[in-house]
Formats: C-alpha cells, sequence, structure tokens
C-alpha cells in the first residue's frame, strides 16, 4: 500500500501555480523526507495530504483514502503543522484531554508515560513552554492518537540542535516502535539523511526526483575529468549538473550503470550534493524540457 | 555490548558505518561470540536514524555469518574475525612498509602517498565490485 500517491497534482493561487503536475508514490512503512527551498511546495502538498487544502488538478490518495473524507480517515493520519503549534493559554494536561476527546484511537497511557518521560509538567500552560518542549508536546498528540502516517511540516525548523535531536530521537523510536509512515519536511538535509529511507526533492513547484535513498545515492555520481561536452556522454548517463574550466569537467550524472569511462574520476554523491544538484538544476530553469525521474528500489 | 556512533560527515553510508563498527569491534575482541547487539529501536533511538538502516546493517551482518538472529529475543553475535586473518597480516604488513620505503625512496612525501593508496584503493575496490 502507498502512504502517499500522487498523480497530475497541482494547486494554484491566484495565477501562481504553488505545486506542478506532481506525481508520487510513496510506500508505506518508509520515513520520506520532503526537501526543498522556501516556497517550492512543501508545505502546499502537506496541506492537501492532510485535506486542509483542496487540489485544483490531479488527485491525491492518503493510505488508500481520501484526505479528510471522514473521521476513518482522520484516525490514520496525524498531522504538525509548521512551527509545531499548540494552544498557548491551555496546559499541558489541557491539551491531552483536548486529544483524549477529539480521537477515538486515543492512547492515553502512551501520551502519559511520554510527557513523564519529557518531564513536562500537565499544569503548565503550553505557551509557556520551551520551543523544543512545544514540538515534543505535538509530536505527542499526534502520536498518542495512534496515527498510521504521520505528517510534519518542518517540525525542528526552530529547534536548537540538542532539542532538535532528541524530537528526531522520539520519532525514530516511534517508527521502530509502532511501524508508523512519516513524510517530513525539513531544510535540514543531515537530518534527513539520518532519519529518512525515502526522499522527494521539491523544487520551482515541481517534483524532482523522488526515490529511496539508498537507490539515489548508488546512481548517481561525481565524474571529474579532462574538459568534455556533455553531449557526448553515454546515453544513459543523464547529467544532472555540469561544470566546466579550461581543462576540467565536473558532472553530477544519473545513471543505472557502473562508469566505465577510466578518463573519469568517480566519486559517490552524499545526500546534500544530491539534494543541491536538483535544486540548482530547478533553479536554471532547465526542468520544463525533462521528465521527471522515479527511481525505485 | 557495543555502542554505535555516526560521521556523518564521512560519506560513508550509515548502514555501512553500523557493519564496520561491529566488524572492527570482533576483530579487537570488543565483542565475542554469544554476545548481543543493541536492538533495532534502540541503535535507531540513540542514533536517530531510520530503523530500516539498522536493519539493513544487521541483515547484512547475518549475510556475513558473523550475527544471527533469534525472532523475539534479539541479534546475537555467532561468528568471529580473528584467527587466520590475524596470522595472515603480519606477512601483508611487512610488504607494505617494504613498499612505503619503497616509495618514500621514490621521492614520495606522505600526502602523495596516501593519494596513491587511496586512489589506488578505489579503483581495485570498484573493479571487485564490478566483477
Amino acid at each position: 500500500m502507498t502512504a502517499l500517491h500522487t498523480s497530475g497534482l497541482g494547486k494554484r493561487y491566484r495565477q501562481r501555480w504553488a505545486l506542478r503536475d506532481c506525481s508520487l508514490q510513496i510506500p508505506e512503512g518508509r520515513v520520506a523526507g520532503l526537501v526543498g527551498p522556501n516556497g517550492a511546495g512543501k508545505s502546499t502538498l502537506l496541506n492537501l495530504a492532510v485535506g486542509l487544502l483542496a487540489p485544483d488538478t490531479g488527485a491525491i490518495t492518503v493510505l488508500d483514502g481520501q484526505p479528510a473524507s471522514g473521521p476513518a480517515q482522520l484516525a490514520k493520519v496525524g498531522f504538525v503543522a509548521q512551527d509545531t503549534p499548540v494552544y498557548a493559554g491551555l496546559s499541558v494536561g489541557d491539551h491531552l484531554r483536548f486529544g483524549a476527546h477529539l480521537n477515538p484511537t486515543w492512547d492515553a497511557a502512551y501520551a502519559e508515560r511520554r510527557l513523564g518521560r519529557l518531564d513536562l509538567d500537565p499544569g503548565q500552560k503550553a505557551g509557556k513552554l520551551s520551543g523544543g518542549q512545544q514540538a515534543q508536546l505535538a509530536l505527542t498528540l499526534a502520536l498518542a492518537k495512534r496515527p498510521r502516517l504521520l505528517i510534519l511540516d518542518e517540525p525542528v525548523a526552530s529547534l536548537d540542535p540538542l532539542a532538535r535531536r532528541e524530537f528526531l530521537q522520539d520519532l525514530m523510536a516511534a517508527v521502530a516502535e509502532y511501524g508508523v509512515s512519516v513524510v517530513l519536511s525539513s531544510h535540514l538535509v543531515s537530518d534527513l539523511e539520518r532519519v529518512c529511507d525515502y526522499l522527494v526533492v521539491l523544487a520551482a513547484s515541481r517534483v524532482q526526483i523522488a526515490g529511496d535513498v539508498d537507490a539515489l545515492i548508488a546512481s548517481h555520481h561525481r565524474l571529474i575529468g579532462p574538459r568534455r561536452d556533455p553531449a557526448t556522454l553515454p546515453s544513459d548517463q543523464l547529467v544532472i549538473q555540469a561544470s566546466h574550466t579550461d581543462r576540467q569537467s565536473t558532472l553530477i550524472v544519473q545513471t543505472r550503470h557502473p562508469v566505465l569511462d577510466p578518463a573519469w574520476t568517480v566519486e559517490q554523491l552524499n545526500l546534500e550534493d544530491l539534494v543541491l544538484a536538483y535544486m540548482s538544476q530547478a533553479q536554471d530553469g532547465r526542468t520544463a524540457a525533462r521528465p521527471v525521474l522515479e527511481v525505485q528500489r | 555490548m557495543i555502542e554505535f556512533h555516526l560521521d556523518t560527515r564521512s560519506g560513508v553510508a550509515p548502514y555501512l558505518q553500523l557493519i564496520h563498527q561491529v566488524r572492527n569491534a570482533l576483530r579487537l575482541d570488543l565483542l565475542r561470540q554469544g554476545e548481543q547487539l543493541p536492538t533495532v529501536k534502540d541503535v535507531s533511538t540513540g542514533l536517530a536514524i531510520n530503523p530500516n538502516t539498522v536493519l539493513k546493517a544487521y541483515r547484512e551482518l547475518e549475510y556475513q555469518g558473523l550475527v544471527a538472529a533469534r525472532p523475539g529475543r534479539g541479534t546475537f553475535v555467532t561468528g568471529t574475525l580473528d584467527g587466520p586473518r590475524l596470522a595472515a597480516q603480519e606477512p601483508l604488513r611487512r610488504e607494505l612498509a617494504r613498499w612505503l620505503t619503497k616509495a618514500r625512496r621514490s621521492g614520495l612525501d606522505e600526502e602523495s602517498i596516501e593519494a596513491l593508496f587511496l586512489a589506488t584503493f578505489r579503483s581495485t575496490a570498484q573493479q571487485e565490485d564490478i566483477a
């Protein structure tokens, strides 16, 4: 089953497309990272997935259901919006009572255990908590409803490094323990590199690449060698990025086959290099003529 | 019990780092037959990494015959990396020492030696991968 399935999905705000031709199939059981520059359409995609927005074109299904189509669908999906909002005037305990009241699948024991471990005082007003504690409270609420899919929009953006690490540790504990699928957006590729096994790069309102992280890493290489016209490369090597000096060419290519040409020094890319290559390609506006790539395991 | 760490700047895939650390611990006798590896959940939570990454490393170690998963109990060390390997190391070390002397006599400084070694190491490793 797919956690998130979209085809030709698009959303327009007046004349501007926030998201276009978005076709994705994120399998269940994955932690999928959504990365891209500001305004690339990440929040739009996530808001479409939870039913806070309705699409203008195309279709979207989440765990085989329509977003926000009814109580059963709402119970399946946990959502933490950007900047992990909580109700500042309500106490931590109020949040739990609120959660229990609104969610038929609420796991009160889990919520209390988790807050106890985090040392959060139930009587404390949520507005007085630190940013890290607010994020943890929001994550607790989303997890205690026992969703099959957790959607997180930039959950760690405003946290200090320690709070960020603790948040991700708790997220990974939930994944290991309950097998919850996760889709999270972030700017922090180093975090995504740790926690994600699936990656979607969104830029210029379009999906630039999506796929299993290991497969993506294995199929992309940096080639360094004597200056060469990228058009003369074998047809199975797709150039994502090219830069040249008088005598040297440095290319980032995508290919399913090993690069055997001895003229090249072949280097592994890390996830950050890969993300940056696709983001700058999108910025150069060369994507319109190019089909979206989907790399499967 | 072994405790894992992760070097995110090394460029080495996290699951490979875990495998290396288990193999190293076995070589250094820090991990012995019968001992348990940390659970997938503990590693995943401790390092804030995807549980599938840990599973992948453990599966690969199982495939290498070094550990075995016992359902419901955990993953245990079943193999060793000492014995013939250690004995074979000494002649190799002497050969390498001779080669290093030769390299220095030909005028290579440490940086060039390291670059040459790494480049050759990578290219032969790559050829073996393809073969």
